[in-house]
């Protein structure tokens, strides 16, 4: 076991390898935009104090979260529920409502999101050469109710500090690939 | 990639690891029996267990997402079908049916199809207004509050005050939407 913040975080982004270090860094927040997590790995580039770069980040989910659900063409079962806002961007949505993304990629970091009809947001950022990591983040939930909710000293709702968590989740993530 | 279809309960149940039935019935027995003994009324004991499973539902809910797949519920038939069918059995070991709905779809009554928390239980003459399985339905009202719908949920029938079944009615009161949590000028 290694304790986490390790010394093989390299300054610059790895070139991607089969044994993973692709991961540069984790948003967790929860229905009320509590940022409960966030975990970085590699990330040499700070544009913003930590406040307002998680700010941004939820306010980035929601608000592309509501455009592809109101671009959606396919589905009306949509729109059923609040019939009243048909069509207006920005318009309140129940949680998990809606089509939604799993990822971005741009030339630099992909963005992989997921979202449990609970509220609970996990936002992985990585090489952009990586795969589909949406099982992983099904297994970063897993981690997640194994290590912070079933322990019973943590506040639903408050910031996690488990040791237990964020060593099992460097683990998982330097496999990451 | 193809939705994943919703593990059944039965699966999940088998796959987690179990405890001693007695023990599980003895330890709650305990906890209503401290409860009687330092709260005195009944009412109050009522409350407190409905509590204490409202704060076990809160983080339950995350353990059922995570681990039967279950993504969003159409609708609240669909949510009350899940909760008798994936919830209950996945973590009390005991099957439930949905059944009594009213006409707009918001009210309904889950019948257990058995009751593990009450064997060796008998109310004595004092406790007749106990709810002794209060707890179960905090857990439901809790854990339908994390997925965005208020819920009132009470026992209509109790065997331990001599009806036929154990019957739980959720009565959904409204469901709440996704706003944006930050204020424009923070």
């Amino acid at each position: 076991m290694q304790f986490f913040g390790g010394s093989d975080i390299s300054p610059s982004p790895p070139a991607p390898t089969a044994s993973g270090n692709n991961a540069h860094m984790m948003y967790v927040f929860n229905r009320n935009g509590v940022c409960l997590l966030y975990r970085e790995w590699n990330r040499p580039l700070h544009t913003l104090n930590a406040q307002q770069d998680h700010k941004l980040m939820f306010g980035l989910l929601f608000s592309l979260k509501s455009l592809t659900a109101k671009m959606d063409p396919t589905s009306f079962e949509n729109h059923e529920m609040c019939s009243l806002d048909k069509g207006n961007l920005g318009v309140p949505q129940l949680p998990g409502q809606g089509c939604s993304f799993h990822s971005f990629r741009t030339n630099t970091y992909k963005l992989s999101f997921m979202e449990t009809p609970s509220g609970l947001k996990i936002i992985l950022i990585t090489h952009p050469k990586t795969g589909d990591l949406r099982e992983s983040l099904k297994y970063i939930y897993n981690l997640y109710v194994e290590y912070v909710v079933k322990n019973p000293i943590y506040t639903p709702g408050a910031p996690i500090r488990c040791e237990l968590f964020n060593t099992s989740l460097d683990q998982y993530v330097r496999s990451i690939s | 990639m193809a939705p994943v279809a919703p593990r059944s309960g039965d699966a999940i149940f088998a796959s987690v690891e179990h405890v001693n039935a007695e023990l599980f019935t003895l330890t709650y027995g305990a906890i209503v029996r401290q409860l009687l003994t330092d709260l005195e009324e009944v009412e109050e004991v009522n409350k407190q267990l409905d509590q204490m499973g409202y704060n076990i539902g809160v983080r339950l809910i995350d353990e059922f997402l995570a681990k039967s797949n279950v993504s969003r519920c159409v609708d609240f038939k669909e949510t009350a079908d899940a909760i008798a069918k994936i919830g209950f059995k996945m973590f009390l070991g005991v099957g439930a049916s949905v059944t009594n709905w009213d006409a707009d779809g918001t009210c309904c009554s889950i019948v257990l199809d058995d009751n593990p928390l009450v064997d060796f239980v008998e109310l004595p003459d004092t406790c007749q207004g106990l709810y002794y399985c209060n707890i179960l339905s905090g857990v439901v009202r809790g854990a339908l509050e994390m997925v965005s719908m208020k819920t009132e949920v009470t026992w209509v029938r109790d065997m331990l005050r001599g009806d036929d079944a154990f019957e739980l009615q959720v009565k959904l009161l409204k469901q709440v939407p996704e706003e944006y949590p930050y204020k424009d000028d923070e």
